[in-house]
């Protein structure tokens, strides 16, 4: 257990020789957010006052946006995608099939290292903006379910974790990955809630959204802090997020030992 | 005077020739690259194509809860971002990736060869490589342009479609000067390409109806410091006959030509300040 522990410290140190870009990444990416947010304001300001979008009032969307800002920076997969599988195209990875260290697990450390950087650096950021904004920031409507957001939110952030690790499995098979992350991550922008929340499409569609792991990436979580997912539903939703996460880990499992059959370190 | 303007008029002709053939060169090693990886470059444009409509399925669903945004219509808004994939997909194809490897040229020494050639190094730094799936990008969005002019009954005539084309290139000019003005920023911190990659965040707002954002300090912002909101609103406002003065359309020009010059002024200053990473 204390090797991975080091794994994450080294990471931490690594990750903070970049931390201008982390800042970076951080301010650019408030930018569309706050066009988003004019957006619709300029939508909200046309509607008769306590006008609703679904269910929503102005002050619930633009929480909305913030929360997926704040849920994303927990959880959102950065490089660690395109870093997995340069380690497979460059042959770095016969080193962890020697040592007695879990690539998975290895990498997995990474991750949560990458995560607590840029928490560090973008925290002071996002609070900022969050505090600008804070009129409009609605707290949790009840705050025993501020423990379940946080569970689901772990949940997200390994859901992401092992879709990625599954998808970057593919350097083994093909030799340009990143078009298939871009595929998927297009899939997961517009599905997952990055962009509007889900609950103001019609509802059949909705539905079938549901039915795939997306909205548990990064929607579900959310819904569960703005009290729109409680009782039955969040017990249910909670497994099937759990479920998914399973699911996602078996594939990675299976993808990296069927990979490795495939593999021959090229250049030693 | 005539004497003399003979010979410079035939010099510039000759140069213009010169780089118009190096040009060419550059364009056969691009294709020759591309079609080492066939199924890559087919999958890119999926890529893309996924990311456009992806865009408009956004604009779908802002338009089942409200009938406008500010004057904009539902089809304009479409109009609005076909526009916006356009030019960026222009500039992708001739500048994006030379641009975003300008830091790796810095960080690897590999920009001595370049600087050593004896051309204008801006123009080689530039130019290195074409993105021919970008085109390809760029006529689906000019499908869908077509498409939501019809949806409006709009039907532009020759001047309008010119002017349209000219703005857009402006819109491209500015695009290409700020992100190779950023790119530039690799020379003094080494890793650049976080805050290239950043400027993507800026395309989405050049997408967006510019009248969503008020008067306030953000529209003064992207309309005067980095002009983003000018970039494709207005030549979509010229072709949708939403222009009530030619006060945009200037200021379009003008902040390109700007760009343009700070842009140039800050690669010169970065060329000084610049020391080979090898030997």
């Amino acid at each position: 257990m204390r090797k991975y522990w080091h794994v994450v410290g080294i990471g931490i140190q690594n990750n903070l020789t970049y931390r201008f870009n982390y800042l970076a990444r951080a301010l650019f990416g408030l930018i569309p957010l706050v066009a988003i947010l004019y957006v619709w304001r300029t939508i909200y300001a046309d509607k008769p006052a306590d006008g609703l979008v679904g269910s929503y009032t102005l002050a619930q969307m633009i929480s909305y946006y913030l929360l997926i800002t704040v849920v994303d920076a927990l959880t959102a997969v950065n490089e660690d995608d395109w870093q997995i599988a340069a380690d497979i195209k460059d042959g770095q990875i016969s080193q962890f099939v020697l040592k007695p260290i879990d690539y998975l697990y290895y990498r997995l450390c990474l991750f949560g290292a990458g995560r607590i950087t840029y928490l560090s650096v973008a925290a002071i950021p996002l609070g900022l903006f969050i505090l600008s904004l804070h009129r409009y920031f609605v707290l949790p409507a009840d705050w025993g379910m501020l423990g379940w957001f946080l569970l689901s939110t772990l949940l997200t952030a390994a859901l992401q974790f092992f879709i990625s690790y599954t998808l970057a499995m593919l350097a083994f098979w093909v030799l340009e990955v990143s078009t298939f992350i871009f595929i998927m991550f297009a899939f997961e922008y517009i599905a997952s809630g990055h962009l509007f929340p889900l609950d103001i499409l019609p509802p059949a569609i909705e539905r079938v959204l549901y039915l795939t792991p997306f909205p548990y990436q990064l929607y579900f979580p959310v819904s569960i802090y703005m009290g729109k997912t409680t009782g039955v539903d969040l017990a249910k939703g909670l497994l099937v997020q759990a479920g998914w996460v399973v699911v996602a880990y078996a594939l990675a499992r299976f993808a990296w030992s069927r990979g490795l059959r495939k593999y021959s370190a090229v250049g030693g | 005077m005539e004497k003399r303007a003979a010979p410079f008029l035939s010099r510039t002709q000759a140069a213009l020739r010169r780089y118009l053939g190096i040009y060419a060169a550059l364009w056969k090693n691009s294709v020759t690259r591309e079609m080492n990886f066939k199924t890559n470059f087919l999958l890119w444009i999926v890529v893309e194509v996924l990311w456009f409509g992806l865009q408009l399925a956004f604009i779908g669903v802002l338009y089942l809860h409200t009938e406008q945004i500010g004057t904009w219509s539902k089809w304009q808004v479409v109009m609005l971002v076909g526009a916006s994939h356009f030019i960026q997909q222009v500039f992708q194809a001739f500048f994006l990736i030379n641009c975003t490897n300008l830091s790796e040229l810095v960080r690897l020494g590999k920009l001595d060869f370049l600087l050593l050639l004896p051309v204008n190094s801006r123009f080689v730094v530039s130019f290195r490589q074409v993105d021919l799936g970008a085109f390809v990008n760029a006529a689906s969005a000019v499908a869908v342009m077509v498409y939501a002019a019809q949806r409006m009954d709009l039907s532009p005539g020759a001047a309008q479609i010119a002017g349209f084309l000219v703005l857009c290139a402006a819109g491209i000019l500015i695009h290409y000067s700020l992100m190779f003005l950023l790119a530039s920023i690799s020379f003094w911190t080494v890793r650049a390409q976080g805050i290239v990659w950043g400027y993507y965040n800026l395309f989405q707002i050049a997408r967006m109806p510019d009248e969503a954002f008020g008067r306030g300090l953000f529209r003064g912002f992207f309309t005067f410091a980095v002009p983003m909101l000018l970039v494709s609103n207005v030549p979509v406002r010229l072709l949708v006959d939403k222009l009530s003065s030619a006060g945009p359309l200037l200021l379009l020009l003008v902040m390109s030509g700007l760009c343009f010059a700070v842009s140039e002024w800050i690669w010169r200053l970065s060329l000084r300040q610049y020391t080979s990473a090898s030997s």
